[in-house]
Order: structure tokens, then C-alpha cells, then sequence
């Protein structure tokens, strides 16, 4: 390829228009290389993408499907609101009160460190195989890296803030809403993203080890049961569901961090 | 060769005040005594039957089933498992990721061509490729390593792209009138901005690449501490499933400490100091 060539490619590949473009025809090109490949193969463990995908059209929209669905998004997301409300909750007293940090920290760096699905065995122990073990998990697992960043964004608030806070006798729960919750969204927020990927890894593990339901019971009864087109169309729509829930999450953070910060969120 | 700063002098941040309330010697003697006070609790919860005994076996109890099993093979050979199987895929996933993150920052049409092919793939938790993995590799650690390199490989290659073109134009711009080979400025100027990105995704892909270790061995049973805590819940021995779980979080604690150390290390070796 000539200089001016690969210029001209480079400068198509910095515009908005230009990303986008590129963009498609690799998305495009990339399911036409996969169907290609996939398509006259003869192994049984990878078979071709049109049917994988007319197995997926068919399968999901089934009572069945839907129902499974259904049942994986509201584990999700109660675990997942459940490791919100409890992560800022302990993470703003953590963080704004010391004594509290001192007693408790280390136990924190402790049960953090342990690898959440270690804690699959103990969760089914306590609540058997149904909808509260899940939850639980999914929330025991997320719950840290919420915790622990927003302890450390209340504990690095604004002495200044703080201070003008008193001078305008700004207390109770008009503090607590417009300068502390402010101040530390940002934090909180960063918390959250790293758990939205976990919340859907401790989803998947809960309902493959035990469940009746969900979208992890479903790619692993598949397996089991030799039905790989099946399993196939659950990995495709986990994948669906992971870019939907962190492509609705960015999002999300970005109208809240205009909220909080109008002046400092341009892009 | 120490790159010169070029990034701009950070705002100067006000010093904060030392935190009210805070106990002299409290970080030692105060989580001592709530360390203490817990155990002694539950204990007592749990002797007094408050606490079902048979799912919170009194801390004394776990505490021997820890001790017999410290004393056994079993324990250091599932643990040595479990932690050859975690490094290996943090040595494969963090180089594989940082190189292929390099090559996509520098060459933008390809990074803009792949952009959707990856931001596909990164959000499959990589959990629900267990099925998969178990036909296709089989239920040796090979597939747990594989799951643990599928799933910290993105995590380290998004960063690292980011890393590449955060470089300092004016670095670039010198690094072009003095020259340098490809190899020189990414050596010396590239890798030096990368350097914070990548430790960020260290430090993710670390725990999770446990996580996902872990999780292949309850689910797939691959020997290791996930199939041992596993296994004593199933056997009914609660005491031994808790002297495990401390286990991985023991482990886990110092697996993260031994990151840390590195990356400081690395920080200092390239004038980058005073992080983290």
C-alpha cells in the first residue's frame, strides 16, 4: 500500500464517520469470516453460525426462554442492587468515620480477597439451591469493589467542602444528598463498573451449580444433554446481554456524572 | 535514560488534615480486639446453638480443621495447583494483552476495523464458556487456564490501548526530532505512559483470573482450593469448606501484595514515583 494510502486510511480511521464505517464492515466481516469457517465444518462442537442464530430465534422467544430470561435478569439485579445500597451505604460510614475504618479494614481486606465464587459452597449451604442463594452471591461478590471505592472517595472529600458545608449550616440530610452524595458519585460509580462484569460472572456460576432457571442452566443442561446449538445460543445471548448491560451502564454513568459535575464532563 | 516529565505539573493538592478521632496505636489494638470480639461471638453463638452449628461450625473447630489440614499434602498440593494455574495465566494474558493492545493503539484503522468484534467478545463472562471448554479441552487445568486468559486478557488490552496514545504529543514530537527507532520510542516514551494503565489492569486481571480459576475448579472439578471447598460441603464437613475458603483469601491477600510490590518496583525503575 502507497504512503498516501495508508495516510489517508488513518486519517478516515480518526473521524467520527470514518470510525464507524471501519467499524461495520470489521463487525461484518468478522460474521461472514465466522459463518464462512463455521459453515462447511464438520466439527460437531463448532457448528455453523446460521444455525446457532435461527436456534437462538427459536429457542428464546419460547415461553421456556423467556422465562429463563426473565429469571437470570432479576437475580441480577437484585444481587446487584442489593451490593449497591450495602457497598454505599458501609462505604460512606467507612469512609467518614475513621475509628470505624480502623476497626474494620483489615477484616475487609480479608474477605475481599477471597475469590468470590470461593464462596459458592458456603452460599448454597446457607440458602439451599434457590433465588436467595444467587442473589446473595451475586451481591456478597459485588459488593467490594462498591465498598471499598466509595470509602475511599468519602474519605478523600474535600476538606474545603466540608468546612463552607458548615459555615452555610448545611446539615442532616440536605448535606448528606447535596455535597457528600456529589462528591462521591463519581467514586461510586467507578465501583459499580467494575462490578457489572463480575455480577454477570457470579449469575452465570450460581445457576450452574445449582438452579432450575436461568440462562446458566440452560448452556449447561445443554451440555449435558449434547444439545450444542443450544448452548451456543445461550453463550450468544450472554454475550448480547454483557454488551447491552455495560453499554447501558456507560450510559448511565455518563448522564450522572453531568449531574454531578456539569462542568467537568465535556466529552 | 530517565524519560523527562513532560506531563504537566500536577495542581498542587491542599494538604488534608489529619483525620479526627483517630486512636493513637488504633491500627493495630483496634482491629485486634473487633478480630477478637468476633471470633469470640460467633463461638459463643455458635456453642450456645444461636447459630446453627451445623452451618457455622464454631471458629475453634475451623481452626483445627485448619491446623490438620496445614499438617497434610493435600492442602499444599491443591493450593500449589491452584496458584501455578492463576500465574501462568496472568504470565500469558498480561504480555498477550499489552502486546496486542500496543499494535492496535499505534495502528488506528485496525483498532477502529476490530472495535466491535472486541466489544463484543470483553463482556462474555467467560463462565459461560465452561460448557464449551469442558467438550472441546477437556476437564484438565488446561481449561482453566484457558477461561482465566479469555477472561483477563480483555482486561488488560482495553487499558493498554488507552495506555499507548496517552503519551505526551510534545514526547512524541521529541522523540521524532531525535530520531528515534519504533523500538526507541515506544521503549522510552510509550511504555512509560502505559505504565499506569497497565497497572490498574494488573491489579483487575489478578483477581480476576482467580476468580476464574476458582470457579473452573468448583464447576468442572479440576483439582484445586475451589474443588476442596466444594467437596467438604458435600462430604459434610463444614470445618474443613471454612478452613479452605480462609485458605483462598490468605492466598488471595498475598498474591495481591506480591502485584503491588512489583508495581512499585517497576514505578520507581522508571522515575515514576510516589503512585499508589
Amino acid at each position: 500500500m502507497s504512503v498516501t494510502r495508508t495516510t489517508e486510511l488513518r486519517r478516515l480511521a480518526d473521524g467520527g464517520r470514518g470510525r464507524v464505517a471501519l467499524g461495520v464492515l470489521g463487525a461484518l466481516v468478522a460474521v461472514l469470516a465466522w459463518s464462512a469457517v463455521s459453515g462447511s465444518s464438520e466439527n460437531i462442537y463448532f457448528p455453523s453460525l446460521l444455525e446457532i442464530l435461527e436456534r437462538t430465534a427459536t429457542y428464546w422467544p419460547t415461553p421456556e426462554g423467556v422465562d429463563n430470561l426473565t429469571a437470570s435478569l432479576r437475580t441480577l439485579g437484585a444481587g446487584l442492587g442489593l451490593a449497591v445500597l450495602v457497598g454505599v451505604a458501609a462505604g460512606l460510614l467507612i469512609g467518614q468515620v475513621p475509628v470505624v475504618a480502623q476497626t474494620v479494614s483489615p477484616a475487609l481486606e480479608f474477605v475481599r480477597a477471597i475469590p468470590a465464587t470461593a464462596l459458592v459452597p458456603f452460599a448454597m449451604m446457607l440458602f439451599g439451591v434457590g433465588d436467595e442463594m444467587k442473589v446473595f452471591l451475586i451481591a456478597l461478590g459485588c459488593v467490594w469493589p462498591i465498598l471499598l471505592n466509595t470509602a475511599d472517595g468519602a474519605r478523600g472529600l474535600d476538606a474545603t467542602l466540608l468546612d463552607t458545608a458548615r459555615v452555610f449550616h448545611v446539615t442532616g440530610l440536605r448535606r448528606a444528598l447535596g455535597v457528600v452524595v456529589p462528591a462521591v458519585l463519581p467514586r461510586v460509580l467507578v465501583g459499580v463498573r467494575i462490578a457489572v462484569p463480575l455480577s454477570l460472572i457470579l449469575m452465570v456460576t450460581s445457576e450452574m451449580v445449582g438452579a432450575q432457571r436461568g440462562l446458566g442452566y440452560v448452556i449447561t443442561q445443554a451440555q449435558a444433554t449434547f444439545q450444542l446449538l443450544t448452548m451456543w445460543s445461550g453463550i450468544v445471548v450472554l454475550g448480547v446481554l454483557g454488551f447491552l448491560l455495560t453499554t447501558a451502564y456507560s450510559a448511565l454513568e455518563r448522564l450522572l456524572l453531568r449531574w454531578c459535575d456539569p462542568k467537568r464532563v465535556s466529552s | 535514560m530517565v524519560l523527562p516529565t513532560l506531563a504537566r505539573p500536577a495542581p498542587r493538592v491542599p494538604r488534608r488534615r489529619p483525620a479526627r478521632g483517630r486512636l493513637r496505636g488504633g491500627a493495630v489494638l483496634l482491629p485486634l480486639a473487633a478480630l477478637a470480639v468476633a471470633v469470640a461471638l460467633q463461638e459463643a453463638l455458635t456453642r450456645t446453638g444461636v447459630l446453627p452449628g451445623s452451618y457455622f461450625p464454631p471458629a475453634s473447630q475451623t481452626a483445627a480443621a485448619l491446623l490438620v489440614e496445614l499438617g497434610g499434602a493435600t492442602l499444599w498440593q491443591t493450593l500449589g495447583s491452584t496458584v501455578s494455574t492463576w500465574l501462568l495465566a496472568l504470565l500469558i494474558a498480561v504480555p498477550l494483552g499489552t502486546a496486542v493492545g500496543t499494535v492496535l493503539g499505534l495502528v488506528r484503522p485496525v483498532e477502529a476495523f476490530l472495535r466491535p468484534v472486541v466489544e463484543f467478545l470483553r463482556p462474555i463472562p467467560s463462565v459461560a464458556l465452561i460448557p464449551l471448554v469442558v467438550l472441546t479441552i477437556g476437564t484438565s487445568a488446561r481449561s482453566a487456564l484457558f477461561l482465566a486468559v479469555f477472561a483477563s486478557f480483555w482486561q488488560v488490552l482495553v487499558p493498554a490501548i488507552a495506555g499507548v496514545r496517552s503519551a505526551h504529543p510534545i514526547a512524541l514530537d521529541t522523540a521524532r526530532s531525535y530520531s528515534f527507532t519504533l523500538w526507541q520510542r515506544l521503549r522510552w516514551v510509550q511504555l512509560a505512559a502505559m505504565l499506569p494503565h497497565l497497572a490498574t489492569a494488573t491489579r483487575l486481571a489478578t483477581s480476576t483470573s482467580l476468580i476464574l480459576v476458582v470457579t473452573a475448579e468448583i464447576i468442572i472439578g479440576i483439582p484445586g482450593l475451589g474443588h476442596e471447598i466444594t467437596m467438604s460441603r458435600s462430604v459434610g464437613n463444614p470445618a474443613r469448606m471454612y478452613a479452605y475458603i480462609v485458605v483462598s483469601g490468605v492466598a488471595g491477600i498475598v498474591i495481591n501484595a506480591v502485584v503491588k510490590r512489583l508495581e512499585r518496583a517497576l514505578f520507581v525503575s522508571h522515575g515514576i514515583g510516589a503512585q499508589a
